[in-house]
């Protein structure tokens, strides 16, 4: 680079570049107490005299200046954190028994198995509905029909062959065969 | 079927209908699901497949649509899939889903209601214009026609119930779709859309959920469907938020007009210069080039051809009705060639 015309001689080491350099240095020094492994833990003590100490996890750990984190230490953490959560009910892993969908199914896919997913999850799904709604709970508006819902053809057909088929699947020949009849009397309607 | 389709195009490429100047189009559209039925996400092959049939069957019935066609996505290939895409008669995901599914498509295309989506239902009303008082009532004979041959799924505190609790209460989606290129060249855009968000509205790209707004070309519509009535929903857009939006628009178009009329007219000149010179164009500056011309022709500036044939090219050069009108599958540098050749001779014998 040019400065009018007059190349700059002196160069200014980057004090930035400097603090990277010993980082460095630091980073690949090995344990002081053990010389055998990294040192990861570096200390600065104060007291009785300003001192760098330079140690491998296992050293530091045998002078008590930390507690390694193990295996159990983080369940018992998780597990506390989960029977919180659950005693708060927003964990707790409810199952529908129409569709076999549970809340954490739910909370991963972000749709319902069923109509009646509303009732068996009310409790968790309320919340996210006022959110998601402005503070509405309570609907307004059309209703189907007024009254009873009507009792479909094809629906009536589509319940009907379900349960031929499972019965069959079940091995139920003489409920296959009275659910067949039914199917046969609905088609000729 | 299909076939059927490419040679006419949708009552929303009238271009007619009140505001039309700034709303392209408008709709409303219905969730609803089957009682005592699997919603898709845990419906087994079997259910899908059964639930297809039957729907298929009464959403063609004559007293629900009349004339109806009815088209198996499932079998359709990808072209004609995202035709469908293209012309607003599915969403992106019915057409990228899986499983037996379909749609059911009125003859004039302004009724489509799409099977197994994510719902098992999706009735929806589509028409050029800002006409949701009209939609509204084709969309709910539609309901009350249906209600009569199928149960729905329906609970007396959460209204019609939903695959995903967002849509649940009223099961309603009103989209309007704006074109608004003098707020986007002032700067305004941003504004608007803010504004649109605080008022809970999701503000979209032309075609749905996770598009870009290509062409000036936003899509606004509700978020929020239970604690407030189909009639309260679509009057607050049709009285007060798209209005409030179309007169912005306007009086941006005519601060343009007076304060920088040349490089408007500059703008509007040019992209008619590309569109009718270039020799490989991709759809999307196609769409980008439509939208000074089409602020051109409402403001009486732009005269070599009418909205009507604007619509039809910003239909026929999107990548499927291409493929379509051409019989076969092109990639993307042949379908840019192809694109300018249909331009050139789509608009070359026009007045100038």
């Amino acid at each position: 680079m040019t400065l009018n015309g007059i190349n700059p001689t002196v160069k200014i080491e980057n004090p930035l570049g400097t603090a990277k350099k010993l980082h460095k240095m630091i980073t690949k020094m090995n344990c002081q107490h053990c010389n055998k492994s990294r040192a990861t833990v570096h200390i600065t003590d104060t007291v009785p005299e300003r001192k760098e100490r330079h140690l491998c996890e296992d050293c530091a750990e045998k002078e008590g200046v930390i507690i390694k984190p193990n295996q159990h230490t983080t369940n018992e953490i998780l597990q506390q954190f989960i029977k919180q959560k659950i005693g708060l009910g927003l964990t707790e892993n409810v199952v529908c028994p129409q569709c076999g969908l549970s809340f954490q199914e739910f909370q991963v896919k972000g749709q319902l198995g069923c109509p009646h997913d509303y009732e068996v999850f009310k409790a968790q799904l309320m919340p996210l509905i006022e959110r998601a709604h402005e503070g509405g709970t309570k609907h307004v508006g059309k209703k189907p029909g007024g009254g009873t819902p009507p009792q479909n053809l094809h629906t009536g057909l589509l319940k009907l062959r379900r349960e031929l088929q499972d019965a069959i699947q079940q091995e139920n020949y003489e409920l296959a065969a009275r659910v067949r009849d039914q199917i046969r009397n609905l088609e000729q309607q | 079927m299909i076939e059927k389709l490419v040679k006419t195009t949708g009552e929303w490429l009238k271009g007619e209908g009140p505001s039309s100047d700034v709303v392209v189009s408008s709709r409303i559209r219905l969730a609803r699901n089957l009682a005592e039925q699997p919603f898709l996400l845990t419906a087994s092959a079997g259910d899908r497949a059964e639930i297809y049939r039957s729907l298929a069957g009464e959403t063609s019935n004559d007293v629900v649509i009349p004339d109806a066609m009815v088209v198996d996505i499932d079998e359709a290939d990808e072209i004609d899939r995202n035709l469908l895409v293209e012309r607003h008669l599915i969403s992106r995901q019915h057409a990228a889903g899986e499983g037996p599914r379909g749609v059911t498509i009125s003859p004039d295309e302004t009724q489509a209601i799409m099977i197994n989506e994510e719902d098992h239902l999706r009735i929806q009303s589509l028409r050029s214009g800002l006409q949701l008082e009209l939609l509204w009532h084709e969309v709910n004979e539609i309901d009350e026609a249906l209600a009569n041959r199928v149960p729905f799924a329906f609970d007396e505190q959460l209204g019609y119930l939903t695959a995903c609790p967002t849509n649940v209460g009223t099961g309603i989606r009103v989209s309007v779709m704006l074109h608004l290129p003098a707020l986007r060249l002032t700067k305004e855009i941003e504004r608007v859309a803010r504004a649109a968000r605080d008022l809970r509205l999701a503000v979209r790209g032309s075609y749905g959920e996770g598009t870009e707004a290509v062409g000036d070309l936003y899509q606004i519509s509700n978020q929020t469907t239970l604690g407030k009535s189909e009639e309260s929903i679509i009057e607050t857009f049709s009285r007060t938020i798209i209005p409030k939006i179309v007169e912005y628009e306007r009086a941006a178009r005519e601060t343009l007009m007076k304060q920088h009329s040349s490089q408007l007219d500059d703008k509007i000149w040019r992209s008619y210069g590309l569109l009718t010179n270039a020799r490989m164009i991709s759809s999307g500056e196609t769409q980008s080039l439509l939208s000074p011309i089409r602020m051109g022709i409402h403001l009486d500036r732009f005269h070599a051809f009418d909205i009507r044939t604007l619509n039809e090219i910003f239909l026929y050069t999107q990548p499927a009705h291409l493929q379509k009108r051409l019989g076969k599958k092109l990639d993307d540098d042949e379908r840019a060639a192809a694109r300018a050749d249909y331009l050139r001779e789509r608009l070359a014998s026009k007045p100038k």
